[in-house]
């Protein structure tokens, strides 16, 4: 049987030590049994590793920040898909999930085809709204509180002990054990990432994860779990392993019915001693980890696919327990006549 | 005291926590006495057995075994029945 060959454009090329989703998630999808594919990796930056790997983007193409605009964004899209002719996109940055969910209109007016959270779903699940989403779906969460000056950070101590989590409101956590550290990464973060900075009750455990999908309906398609084995300075997972964790599923599957979620997700929780699982944070696509639950038995990415396609996909059912990853480091070789042509061209 | 469910045991001594994720390294004689503990032997049985089989006094197996059940619970490999 013949299998159709779609152009997917996915962004998130950067696989450095903070590595974004897009290389594992093009990884998925060359790896679909449904379908072939050709991809349109999107950057940012001209040194996204993404763009010089082999076999990982057939053509790239630079697009702006979401911080200059959506239209600026949208028109690079709308001339990217006049050579194209893009059938899928997977945005892969929280950064840029605003402008894409607002502009569905938009990218169904190009035939450009996506699986993305709602409006609601993506606002609702904000870091500085945890507390809220936590009562509303009757999920233990961590305090919080969103702070808007430095001038906020010496009442912390009415509220919390410490230390205390200091988040920005896309990336980055710290862990700051006095109000001088909070300060620091006050600063550090709202700079960087702007407002509001986040601070969270500190919950001691073990940090372990949910990759999910969810089709919109209140069914989850996939669930895998994972418990981080190494993890950098930065928080992220440099190994990782599969769990045949009931509750965390059940928690997933719960919370997948009642906010009815629509596309892939991320759920960071932390299991403290007693064995109680608090959310920490729900990220609202796709993370990078996605191919250790490819391999496992669950190739999220095709099924997004085919969700966006409107085509029924049944749930996964079973995946492998004890499943590891480990990434490494490599350098790769470019051409300074790459480097030319992306940066005069915005294409290569 | 039993073994938690799903408790893997290879035949290296090399012990997997589905749950949890985390592993452990038995040498033999660990590995044999927890895999009696799973077929639900008592401490006497496997005083019987263990001191049937090697040179060791009854009061160094009851300090080790002792020992080596507590490291099993602290890391929840074992469970209240």
């Amino acid at each position: 049987m013949n299998k159709p060959k779609y152009t997917i454009a996915v962004t998130g090329l950067n696989n450095t030590d903070n590595p974004g989703p897009g290389v594992p998630v093009i990884r998925a999808l060359r790896s679909a049994k449904s379908f072939d594919v050709r991809i349109i990796g999107l950057v940012y930056e001209n040194l996204e590793p993404g763009i010089y790997m082999e076999n990982v983007a057939d053509k790239v193409y630079q697009i702006p920040y979401p911080s200059v605009g959506s239209e600026a964004l949208l028109n690079r899209i709308e001339y990217i898909n006049s050579i194209e002719n893009i059938d899928f996109l997977i945005p892969n940055f929280d950064a840029e999930l605003f402008t894409f969910i607002t502009s569905q209109a938009k990218l169904e007016s190009l035939n450009i085809k996506s699986f993305l959270p709602t409006k609601l779903q993506f606002e609702e699940r904000e870091k500085e709204k945890l507390v809220e989403f936590g009562e509303k779906y009757n999920i233990k969460v961590p305090k919080s509180k969103s702070l808007t000056s430095v001038n906020d950070i010496s009442k912390l101590r009415d509220d919390f002990d410490y230390p205390v989590l200091v988040k920005g409101k896309f990336y980055d956590a710290y862990i700051a054990y006095n109000s001088e550290q909070v300060i620091g990464h006050f600063n550090k973060i709202s700079s960087k990432w702007g407002l509001p900075v986040i601070i969270q009750e500190f919950i001691k455990g073990t940090e372990v994860n949910v990759i999910a999908l969810g089709d919109g309906r209140g069914n989850t398609i996939a669930a895998v779990p994972m418990r981080k084995q190494y993890i950098t300075d930065k928080g992220k997972a440099w190994g990782g392993i599969t769990l045949g964790d009931e509750t965390m599923l059940d928690i997933t599957c719960k919370l997948i019915k009642n906010t009815k979620w629509r596309g892939g997700m991320e759920l960071e929780l932390i299991k403290n001693n007693e064995g109680d699982y608090y959310l920490i944070e729900i990220n609202p696509r796709i993370p990078a980890w996605v191919y250790l639950a490819v391999e496992a038995g669950q190739n999220i990415p095709e099924a997004l696919i085919k969700l966006a396609n409107d085509e029924d996909v049944p749930p996964f059912t079973k995946y492998d327990i004890g499943k590891m990853f480990v990434r490494y480091s490599y350098d790769l070789i470019a051409d300074i006549s790459q480097f030319e042509k992306l940066s005069i061209t915005g294409e290569l | 005291m039993k073994l938690k469910k799903n408790i893997a045991i290879s035949e290296t001594g090399f012990v997997f926590d589905p749950n949890s994720g985390d592993s452990y390294s038995l040498n033999s004689i660990g590995k044999e006495i927890l895999e009696l503990v799973k077929l639900g032997k008592s401490k006497s049985d496997i005083s019987f057995h263990i001191l049937n089989k090697y040179d060791a006094d009854e009061f160094t197996f009851e300090r080790n075994y002792d020992d080596f059940i507590d490291m099993l619970k602290h890391h929840k490999i074992l469970e209240n029945e």
